[in-house]
């Protein structure tokens, strides 16, 4: 194994084993936090090591199948940013989580390797085995605070919903082995019809899960009742995220079907449309992050679908600076001033600058307002969407407005005036040095990165990635000026509240309506079935078997027994006949010797008479 | 004298003495329990470093001794790749059991005596080579397993074991004469396996085979069970002992499903393609109903009990899929046949994990009714810990053997014949109903019998961390045992094909 090798398994065994030491040993609590951070730490430049170096790794897994990681110029770009992040939102938790530190940093650290091998696998084993564990993990965090119901179903929903999304790279993998290509996924596309169709529609389904798109985008909602940390974390680079990676992934794949890329790509600026105005209607804070995220990386699909890998990527990269910096934004304030509700956070900017410059950063990228990053990243996937279709790129644009008024929605509860009546019951009413410091950097990043869509950059990143890297500057104009109008008018006129997004377009009671509770009545009827008819049944032949057995015993009692007493009764009278003729006079023993003589004699003559 | 005959004979020598020597105390006779499990796993473990694979339809410590020789029948003995990864689960499985019944007080002698009875048994189905030594073993097993219920259970116990001793006898009883069947159509008449397989006796007579096939298909079905012959395993679960429970889950349902690779599919290959369709849709239903009436339960031993039907589906299916022979799958095919022996040792490790879980809540608290707890993981942390991990390995969760044997089965099925797809939502069911166990039994404020639980003791730890562990091994670096398996699939692939 050599050096960039070692690295690369390093970086996801270490976070792995370490994790998994912690979430066993609850005796660990004290130092959890900073054995974590060293570990998040190494795994970082570990990460950063290995994009540099680009080494791949596999060792045999199953028949014909290996675990593969490979860290190609795409992983090379996400792998560094999931460290990256899980470092920084562990350097807030160790401020913010008091209880449990070793069960939660133990299960951060599992969460962030297997999102890693997500990130660098190779070959659909491997795939399907981080993905499932990052979706496991995600339950056992949604649902940290154990005590509480509400917490550990959101945290139920969300395993179970991204579970049957997950059930298409089952059937991906079966088709790939009926293709015969084996199970690499660079390999895919070169599957022969019609197993190649099964693979893209498999995989499809299982990353518009996990990215959360529509229609499965409510278990999203739901997960915002784990801690902040760990939104910040499952929502901006991992998880969610992993979900639009892996269409970027197999782009190629998508485009070698016809109809998987107009797929996504209709899925992702609806999902980013309908989302946004989800985002636009909520009243808490943490609810309109969670709705933005999912309309942000329906970009990152509508990226996929057209095939601007190296602007999808970017986006994908600033989306998780910006979103992991203001769900971190969330906690600290959930933290001091114990509210996520936006009308109780107003004026939340002012009393702690940092934070509120940080959270200004965040939100005015998030906008799109030039020059921050996602100005530039959506755009570059825009410039691509155009050249598809008038009527998509038509739809990402009003995508984008709506990105910059729930934007501005943020922007304008957080600066206007308000009074903190709700803090000073509610909330710790600090914020932290190791709170504020991951926030400072996200801002950084939140502002820069969109570099990467970008002149020079962008022109490499394509030449890595595939993808036209071209941002037109028309485009470039004519979304900063939509951003720029959208925000004023917001502050301006103050922001709707559409109250027909509120309830996620009552995607979760649907789900609960057509598929959750058909199930449980019909477990129901088969458990009823199946004790009261087929084990009834059973029962019944068994007894039937006992009846007919006791007729038996009636019968021998009956009638064999008493067939048998009867036979030995006449028997008996038999022998009394018999004995009537045994007197013991010897003349009656002549007289019968005569008779049977005679007898013998008339018989023989009638016998040899009739021949 | 052979290993594999030194491997059967001394646990069921020990038993000999332990039933015999009353001056045995209870307590000796716990630790010769435990000790000789564990010397049990040591042979296997001799014998798996001397594995070597012997070859199509050829075992690896052959021995074979006259018998019956009026009837072909020998004392035919020997393990290949079917069998080596089944014995050594018994023997774990066993292992497990002795350590958690270490503070069992009720007649310890005779408990020990009976469970190395069992012990031996079990492993003698796994390592015969002919008919009539296959159902000897198999069904002394169902005695043994009689008694342990009747004698060791709780609730309904004498009802539920004679119920499970009449079902399941009578399922062997069908066995019989399937392999009587296959006694007279072979030419010359034999009981030997190995013989049986290379001739293949009812080759190009599609109805003596297919009722021969029915015959012995029935008499296993019984046993795995599968949907509709599973009504006797509920019962036999919630009244039996933890460690009865683990045994009948873990070992005596393998017997089931076992019969299909050693017997049923090679002997009649050409019945077996035939009927390939009926077996798969039996699979596919007992996926999908054990799924849906486990999700239904309350009762959290039916629930896993329900899961056992569910799990065993799945074999079933993959072995069905085995008899689709199509061009260019014999890869896709043997995936399958490997995933459905991986599935054979993980639920045997799982499920017994359970059942020993399960027990721990009947020893503290009396009853299985999830209803009546609650935030269980603030007394029993430890415990909620163990029970959370089992869980994900039985819904199959990556990382621990499940998965590794759910991945390969459903590829290998889905390869050959995409309809059984369907059995997936089996996968997502079984997620859904021990995550609402979790919940339900673990989360939420502490309350019901929750209170004042004790939390797991070290002879626990010891019983049922292990199990865990070795699933955790197998779904890490599966080819530590996947090497075993793979050569002795493909073997099964090609005779199936023939």
């Amino acid at each position: 194994m050599t050096g960039p090798q070692m690295a690369l398994v390093a970086m996801v065994v270490l976070p792995a084993v370490v994790g998994a030491v912690l979430a066993m040993a609850p005796r660990a609590n004290r130092s959890a936090a900073s054995i974590a951070l060293v570990t998040a730490g190494l795994s970082t430049i570990l990460a950063v090591i290995t994009a540099l170096t680009r080494p791949a790794a596999s060792y045999p897994f199953l028949a014909g199948a290996d675990f593969a990681l490979n860290v190609d110029a795409l992983a090379s770009l996400i792998a560094p940013m999931i460290a990256a992040v899980t470092f920084l939102v562990l350097v807030f938790a160790a401020g913010t989580i008091r209880e449990s530190r070793s069960r939660f940093f133990g299960l951060m650290l599992i969460f962030s390797a297997s999102a890693l091998v997500t990130a660098t696998a190779a070959s659909l084993p491997a795939l399907l085995f981080a993905w499932e564990l990052m979706g496991a993990t995600s339950y056992a965090l949604i649902g940290f605070w154990w005590r509480d119901g509400d917490r550990v179903s959101a945290g139920l929903t969300a395993f179970i919903t991204t579970r049957s999304a997950d059930l298409g790279l089952y059937v991906a993998a079966g088709a790939a082995l009926a293709g015969g290509v084996g199970m690499g996924l660079a390999d895919l596309s070169s599957v022969a019809t019609p197993w190649r169709h099964v693979i893209a529609a498999g995989i499809l389904v299982a990353a518009l899960g996990k990215a959360a798109q529509l229609p499965f985008s409510f278990w999203l909602s739901g997960a915002m009742k784990g801690p902040s940390p760990v939104s910040a974390l499952l929502h901006s680079a991992a998880m969610v995220a992993m979900g639009g990676y892996l269409l970027l992934r197999i782009q190629p794949l998508l485009a070698s079907t016809g109809w998987a890329g107009p797929v996504a790509a209709w899925v992702g600026v609806a999902t980013a449309v309908l989302m946004g105005f989800v985002a636009l209607g909520q009243r808490n804070f943490k609810q309109l992050l969670a709705a933005s995220t999912v309309a942000q990386l329906g970009f990152v699909v509508l990226a996929a679908g057209v095939g601007a890998v190296s602007g999808g990527a970017a986006h994908l990269v600033a989306h998780a600076s910006v979103k992991a910096l203001l769900f971190l934004v969330a906690g600290a304030w959930l933290q001091a001033l114990g509210t996520e509700e936006l009308t109780n956070l107003r004026g939340a900017a002012r009393r702690w600058r940092i934070v509120g410059v940080a959270a200004t950063v965040g939100a005015l990228a998030l906008a799109g307002i030039a020059p921050l990053s996602l100005w530039a990243t959506k755009d570059s996937v825009l410039t691509a969407a155009l050249e598809t279709s008038r009527l998509l790129y038509a739809a990402g644009l009003v995508a984008g407005a709506v990105s910059a008024a729930y934007a501005g929605k943020i922007l304008w509860i957080m600066w206007s005036r308000g009074t903190h009546r709700h803090a000073r019951d509610h909330g710790t009413g600090t914020v932290t040095g190791l709170e504020q410091a991951p926030l400072v950097v996200l801002a950084l990043g939140a502002a820069t990165l969109g570099a990467l869509a970008l002149p020079p950059l962008s022109s490499v990143l394509a030449a890595a990635l595939g993808g036209g890297g071209v941002v037109s500057v028309v485009e470039l104009a004519v979304s900063a000026g939509i951003a720029v109008v959208v925000v004023v008018l917001m502050v301006w006129l103050r922001a709707p509240h559409p109250r027909w997004a509120l309830g996620w377009f009552g995607l979760e009671a649907a789900a609960h309506v057509v598929i959750v509770r058909p199930s449980l009545a019909l477990a129901r009827a088969l458990a009823f079935f199946d004790d009261h008819v087929l084990d009834r049944s059973v029962t019944v032949l068994a007894g039937g078997v006992g009846r007919l057995a006791r007729t038996a015993a009636w019968a021998d009692n009956h009638g064999i027994d008493r067939g048998v007493s009867v036979i030995a009764d006449r028997v008996g009278r038999l022998g009394q006949l018999a004995r009537i003729p045994q007197t013991g006079a010897i003349h009656h023993y002549f007289l019968q010797t005569i008779a049977v003589l005679v007898a013998g004699a008339v018989i023989w003559s009638l016998s040899t008479m009739m021949g | 004298m052979n290993m594999l005959s030194l491997i059967v004979f001394l646990p069921l020598v020990v038993a000999a003495v332990v039933a015999a020597v009353p001056a045995i105390r209870p307590a000796a006779a716990r630790w010769i329990w435990v000790i000789v499990s564990a010397v049990e796993l040591i042979l296997i473990g001799i014998v798996w470093a001397g594995y070597e694979n012997p070859g199509p339809n050829r075992l690896a410590f052959d021995e074979q001794i006259p018998w019956i020789p009026g009837v072909n029948s020998s004392y035919h003995i020997g393990v290949d790749g079917l069998s080596l990864p089944l014995l050594a689960m018994t023997a774990v499985v066993f292992l497990a059991a002795a350590i958690y019944a270490l503070t069992n007080s009720q007649r310890a002698r005779a408990h020990s005596a009976l469970f190395l009875f069992l012990e031996g048994v079990s492993l003698g189905v796994f390592i015969s080579a002919d008919l009539i030594v296959f159902f000897v073993f198999f069904d002394l097993s169902i005695v043994g397993m009689y008694f342990v219920i009747a004698g060791w259970g709780h609730g309904n116990a004498a009802r539920s074991a004679l119920r499970f001793f009449l079902y399941t006898f009578l399922g062997s009883l069908a066995l019989l004469l399937g392999f009587i069947g296959l006694y007279v159509f072979s030419d010359p008449h034999t009981f030997d396996i190995l013989e049986l397989v290379a001739a293949a006796p009812l080759k190009g007579n599609p109805v003596a085979g297919g009722l021969v096939l029915a015959a012995i298909v029935v008499g296993l079905a019984v046993k795995t069970p599968t949907v509709p012959f599973h009504t006797w395993l509920p019962p036999a679960h919630t009244d039996a002992p933890a460690t009865g429970s683990a045994v009948l889950a873990g070992v005596l349902l393998k017997m089931g499903t076992y019969g299909f690779v050693r017997i049923a599919m090679p002997i009649l290959p050409d019945a077996w393609r035939s009927w390939a369709w009926v077996i798969i849709i039996v699979g596919i239903i007992s996926v999908l109903y054990g799924a849906f009436v486990a999700l239904a339960q309350t009762n959290l031993k039916r629930m896993i009990a329900y899961t056992s039907v569910n799990h065993m589906g799945y074999i079933v299916l993959a072995l069905g899929a085995v008899g689709l022979v199509i061009d260019d799958s014999a890869q896709a095919r043997s995936v399958a046949v490997t995933g459905a022996v991986v599935q054979m040792v993980s639920h045997g490790l799982i499920t017994a994990a359970l059942f020993l879980l399960a027990g721990v809540m009947q020893s503290r608290a009396g009853t299985y009714d999830m209803g009546s707890y609650g935030g269980l993981a603030a007394p029993a942390p430890r415990y909620a810990a163990l029970f959370a991990i089992a869980s994900f390995a039985s819904l199959g969760l990556p990382g621990l053997s499940g998965f590794i044997a759910e991945f390969q089965i459903f590829a290998g099925s889905i390869a050959v014949a995409p309809i059984t797809a369907i059995a997936l939502l089996g996968i997502l069911i079984t997620a859904a109903l021990f995550l609402r166990a979790l919940q339900r039994v673990f989360t939420g404020p502490t309350h019901g019998h929750s209170t004042g639980f004790s939390d797991l003791n070290g002879r626990e730890l010891w019983s049922i961390g292990p199990l865990l562990a070795l699933s955790l091994l197998i779904g890490v670096v599966p080819q530590t045992f996947l090497y075993v398996i793979e050569p002795a699939s493909a073997a099964l692939v090609t005779l199936v094909g023939r």
